[in-house]
């Protein structure tokens, strides 16, 4: 296994230096033949942000169930897998914690008051055209306040009806089936309605048993073995039911977009393995549906208006029913009421500025006793302005952001006024080369959740936000050379980071019971980061195209609470690898797909004491798939002469991820899938 | 190639450090990318090994050592055995893995509660159902019992008692407790007994067992009784009304029983109570202290107290000693040195030179602390524990006959 696993990265380094040091050579013989370079406004704009996007065929590509399984590709972030299909999934960037991330679902954000993590385990990506992860925030002043509102943000983008000429309709049918007991068909309608108007209908069903079987062990310091043990994980089922519907218009100077979501789920709730105790019974079910709208319109092609509406209602409801534990069943009914009004003008060519308001009402209910019924209602102002002059970029931003809570019982109120910025300044020293500089420094804060707040013991009422000040510099460089019968593109971008966490909301014992929790505003972390993403595509003769992507990320994220504490003070927080890092492989040719893709993360500790009791190993794995398209044609295409016929394609794939088996866990006791497999079947009209 | 690198493998130095760490030996060119692939790969599961301190100063008294459990947080599995041996004046930490390798993943979720009765060691383990019985000397693992959320334990006549929250579900889903009684020979449950809600500490005194129900799940409408048993015919006899929330009983060598409950957490504080036992009437005395674990040798009470106050939103800890003669505080310190415990969680006291011992679970996630002071109350020694170290059982020479004390 570990020799396996050395020879692989050696051939995996070698492979890359031969490709760099070509693309160099390349890069000096043809010195002037290299086609003159497209600046195209997007890429711009990502450049000012660190910004990672996975869109297309290469998401499509990557063995992947969740948005969950494919930020775990993206440097900076770390996944917190419980394991399984069903097990919960959430993201942290940068070491800053779940909470400063911002998650926005077709361009509004998914609010989650009550806790405020976002499960991005339930988002499949069956439907999902792009994510894109930014760092600090969107590169672009036209957005809502929200836009401004975290330390990051995830944008995931469903798939939008586009026609070619003729076209008027599409449709996607896709069967996937594996381990685990997965059987997740989905079907996808488009319509075009009229020239300006179209229709997207999606709907998704997921079963999973989430049964697999897990191997635990220990050796004695002889290397013989001390205990060795085989279990099948229970209680990972899942099933779910996904129903989107979008209505999609073009306006003479503008366009608005009108979409319905609804999902709805039953789960078990993975515990943690320990001694004696290999079952549980914790269930959940969620119910989230949401309305949301967003017209854009464009005046005298230099002021910019967008609106935004949204209401979501989510239900929950968790279930112990274990008689050896306490018996809890407890249901929370969510609502949300969204809105948001953003202007930008167009001062100068060189010059913008914007201005952003929104609006946000939640509730949350709850059958707990002595529940406090909380409301909040949440303003939030954002001004910014964009310079772009030559060579040079900068952006600024202040977000106010203004808080008032009720609660029913005891008529408990807690405001927040705050004013915090943001700056952004890139460079591009040469004209000639798409090669950008980059610094930026925002301040940003996350207020505690209804649950930090308000839940029956556990919340403390007296808490504070919780602050994130990042500065990052860095750089990102592109280069697509054109040789005569082939093409290669480069990318580098790396980036350093500082970030200070302070206030930071933790779960603290209280009295004489590790039973008893509160929510206290005692931590203080700091971490120094860097991100790297090297990128090599290469489009050879004969239809041959490869691509290799690498992702590294280091992190020293330390625990510095409490000076007195020894073992802790100083200690790398709990669940941050040092080094971890990602690969992607691709090669196609003529229909055909191969994907590698290879995950490391590095040693960690469970908890800021970094001993030997609380280590967690490295883990890796590797995963591959391989795809083809065959293209059907319908019979009607071959005796129509005029009018336009879609393809008929199916795609086939065949997925075998971990396919070296490795047992390992992301979280403590939680343990993860080893080699597993799926089958996809995808018919495009 | 690759006999090389197997080779590289080979010869690489001990693990040490961390489990898969390799000391980095210094590396030239290509050769370094080897290493660094080496470095980065998992190593092999090691049972974790146990940690010796010296601690202290040696000393030969009927008490050989004792033994200290870790609780470890809820889900961790990483409830832990400590051993401090005063003939050779250390401290032993994880001792339980390495003297029973074999028993898959140690010795489980959340330690509750730790006996010797006998010449076995009794560890209730709370989260993973059992009791794990070992042999006092050496931690040799003997046998377990299986008992769904077990608390906490006792014995009397060759018979363990041990109280379990996980009795029938009635209506409305609350669940009544029950006390296990098994057979210290066969290590079989021999008969139940149903009690109030989530029963908690209990004791034997004469043939009776009184068991303290707390109602923990029923917050906040806590229980508020004691249970009382009659050993022969191992049927309830009484229900005695205390406080909301009980927690720990204890006897003393007068047949007074000394309870402690936790109270509501907020209009009700944490109280001591005494009851005096007789054939006729039993009288209820309280004593205006908080209290939330205690530990009793000859006519002294020694009790900590850590209680969370919503004025102050931090924990208000106090210690002291009460007469059980006179049911007076004889005096409200234990440390005099100026040593600031930041969750004082555990305590006991050595019979002969009457040394205290406090526990300190700190912030429960991380290892705890464990503190030795003088009966003047200055600090001896501290030692790093396991996670949440709480309960302390003494481990008497085998020459003195076996006694058990808490």
């Amino acid at each position: 296994m570990k020799r396996l696993f050395s020879i692989w990265l050696l051939a995996l380094v070698c492979v890359f230096a031969w490709g760099i040091t070509n693309a160099e050579r390349d890069s000096v013989a043809r010195e002037f033949s290299i086609d003159e370079v497209t600046i195209t406004a997007r890429t711009r704009e990502t450049a000012v942000m660190p910004v990672q996007t996975l869109s297309g065929d290469a998401l499509q590509g990557l063995s992947t169930q969740s948005v969950a399984d494919a930020l775990r590709y993206f440097s900076g972030v770390q996944v917190k897998d419980f394991g399984g299909v069903g097990g919960m999934k959430t993201v942290d960037i940068r070491s800053m914690g779940t909470h400063h991330l911002g998650v926005f679902y077709d361009g509004i954000e998914i609010g989650n008051a009550q806790n405020g993590t976002v499960d991005l385990g339930k988002f499949s990506l069956d439907n999902i055209e792009e994510i894109a992860l930014y760092n600090g925030q969107k590169a672009e002043i036209f957005q809502s306040a929200k836009d401004y509102g975290s330390a990051g943000t995830l944008y995931i983008r469903a798939r939008r009806p586009r026609f070619a000429n003729g076209e008027t309709y599409h449709l996607v049918a896709t069967m996937k089936a594996g381990t685990f007991g997965l059987a997740n068909p989905s079907l996808l309608y488009e319509q075009k309605l009229t020239d300006h108007l179209s229709l997207s209908l999606s709907a998704e069903y997921l079963y999973a048993t989430g049964r697999y079987h897990f191997r635990y062990h220990k050796l004695n310091p002889d290397l013989t073995v001390a205990w060795d043990t085989v279990g099948i994980r229970q209680n990972g089922d899942v099933q779910a039911v996904r129903a989107e519907a979008g209505l999609y218009g073009f306006l003479p100077q503008g366009k608005w977009q009108v979409k319905g979501y609804f999902y709805d789920s039953e789960r078990g709730i993975p515990q943690a393995i320990v001694r004696n105790v290999w079952t549980c019974a914790q269930r959940q079910w969620d119910r989230n549906a949401f309305v949301q709208g967003q017209i854009e319109h464009s005046f005298f092609d230099r002021w910019d208006v967008q609106l935004s509406a949204k209401y979501s209602n989510d239900y929950m409801r968790y279930l112990n029913p274990d008689t050896t534990r306490m018996y809890i069943d407890n249901q929370f009914w969510q609502q949300e009421v969204y809105l948001s009004l953003v202007n930008k003008v167009q001062l100068f060519s060189w010059w913008d500025v914007a201005v952003s308001a929104d609006y946000q009402w939640n509730a949350l209910d709850a059958t707990l006793a002595n529940f406090a019924y909380p409301e909040r209602n949440t303003g939030m102002l954002a001004f910014a302005t964009a310079f772009h002059y030559r060579w040079i970029r900068l952006q600024a931003s202040v977000l106010g952001t203004f808080v008032e809570d009720k609660a029913r019982e005891g008529a408990i109120r807690s405001q927040a006024n705050h004013w915090t910025p943001a700056v952004f300044l890139s460079a591009q020293p040469l004209l000639q080369e798409q090669w950008f500089i980059r610094l930026f420094y925002k301040d940003i804060f996350r207020l505690p959740t209804f649950n930090d707040l308000y839940y029956t013991d556990v919340g403390n009422i007296h808490l504070e936000p919780e602050y994130a000040r990042q500065y990052d510099a860095g750089m990102e460089y592109t280069k697509t050379l054109n040789a005569q019968r082939a093409t290669l593109n480069f990318k580098l971008k790396a980036d350093a980071y500082f970030n200070q966490i302070k206030n930071k909301i933790v779960a603290v014992p209280k009295g004489n019971s590790q039973y008893r929790w509160m929510m206290m505003n005692i931590g203080y972390v700091e971490i120094v980061g860097t991100d790297v993403n090297a990128g090599l595509t290469m489009l050879l003769p004969h239809e041959v195209e490869w691509g290799i992507n690498l992702s590294y990320t280091y992190q020293q994220a330390r625990d510095l609470t409490d000076p007195t504490d020894t073992l802790c003070y100083g200690g790398q927080i709990s669940y941050i690898p040092w080094h971890s890092g990602s690969v992607i492989g691709h090669l196609a040719w003529k229909g055909w797909g191969l994907n590698y893709s290879f995950i490391y993360v590095g040693e960690r500790y469970h908890n800021s004491a970094n001993i030997l009791a609380n280590y967690e190993q490295p883990w890796y794995t590797h995963d591959l798939a391989l795809s083809k398209i065959w293209e059907i044609r319908p019979k009607s295409k071959v005796s129509s002469v005029k009018s336009y016929v879609s393809d008929l394609r199916l795609h086939t794939t065949v997925e075998i991820n971990n396919f070296l088996n490795q047992q390992y866990d992301i979280v403590h006791n939680y343990p993860m899938p080893g080699i597993n497999g799926k089958l996809i079947l995808k018919l495009e009209i | 190639m690759l006999q090389f690198l197997t080779h590289i493998f080979h010869t690489l130095p001990p693990f040490k450090g961390g489990q898969g760490r390799v000391i980095f030996p210094p590396f030239k060119g290509g050769l370094g990318w080897v290493f660094l692939i080496l470095l980065s790969c998992r190593g092999p599961e090691i049972i974790l090994p146990s940690e010796e301190e010296q601690r202290g100063d040696t000393m030969h008294t009927e008490v050989q050592g004792f033994y200290l459990l870790n609780e470890g947080n809820m889900g961790s599995n990483k409830a832990t055995l400590d051993y401090y041996d005063y003939t050779t004046a250390t401290y032993k930490r994880n001792i339980f893995a390495e003297a029973n390798p074999d028993i898959t993943q140690g010795l489980g979720d959340v330690g509750n509660d730790l006996r010797i009765y006998g010449n076995r060691l009794y560890a209730v383990i709370n989260c993973s159902n059992l009791i794990e019985v070992m042999d006092a000397p050496t931690a040799k693992h003997i046998g377990q019992i299986n008992i769904p959320n077990c608390r906490y334990l006792t014995f009397a006549d060759g018979y363990g008692y041990c109280t379990s929250y996980a009795g029938p579900v009635q209506i409305g889903n609350t669940q009544i407790g029950y006390v296990a009684k098994f057979d210290t020979a066969t290590l079989r449950i021999v008969d139940t007994c149903h009690v109030g809600f989530q029963p908690d500490g209990l004791e034997v005194v004469g043939n009776r067992l009184y068991v303290a129900n707390s109602g923990g799940y029923l917050a906040p409408d806590y229980d508020s009784t004691l249970s009382v048993i009659d050993l022969a015919s191992f049927k309830r006899v009484a229900t005695i009304p205390v406080a909301p929330n009980l927690h720990r009983v204890q006897a003393d060598h007068l047949g007074q029983l000394w309870v402690s409950s936790r109270g509501d957490y907020f209009d009700t504080p944490s109280r001591l109570f005494c009851l005096s036992l007789s054939s006729t009437t039993n009288s209820l005395d309280t004593l205006n202290i908080p209290v939330s674990n205690f530990c009793i040798l000859g006519d002294s009470l020694y009790y900590i107290s850590t209680e969370f106050s919503y004025e102050t939103y931090e924990d208000i800890i106090c210690y002291g000693i009460v007469d059980i003669r006179t049911h007076q505080p004889i005096q409200n310190h234990l440390i005099t040195d100026g040593t600031t415990l930041v969750k004082p969680y555990g305590i006991a006291v050595h019979p002969t030179p009457r040394e205290i011992y406090i526990t300190d679970a700190g912030n429960y996630v991380t290892p705890g602390m464990l503190y030795c002071f003088s009966p003047q109350g200055i600090l001896q020694w501290s030692v790093r524990t396991g996670d949440i170290p709480s309960a302390i059982c003494f481990l008497w020479s085998q020459e003195q006959g076996t006694k058990s004390q808490d």
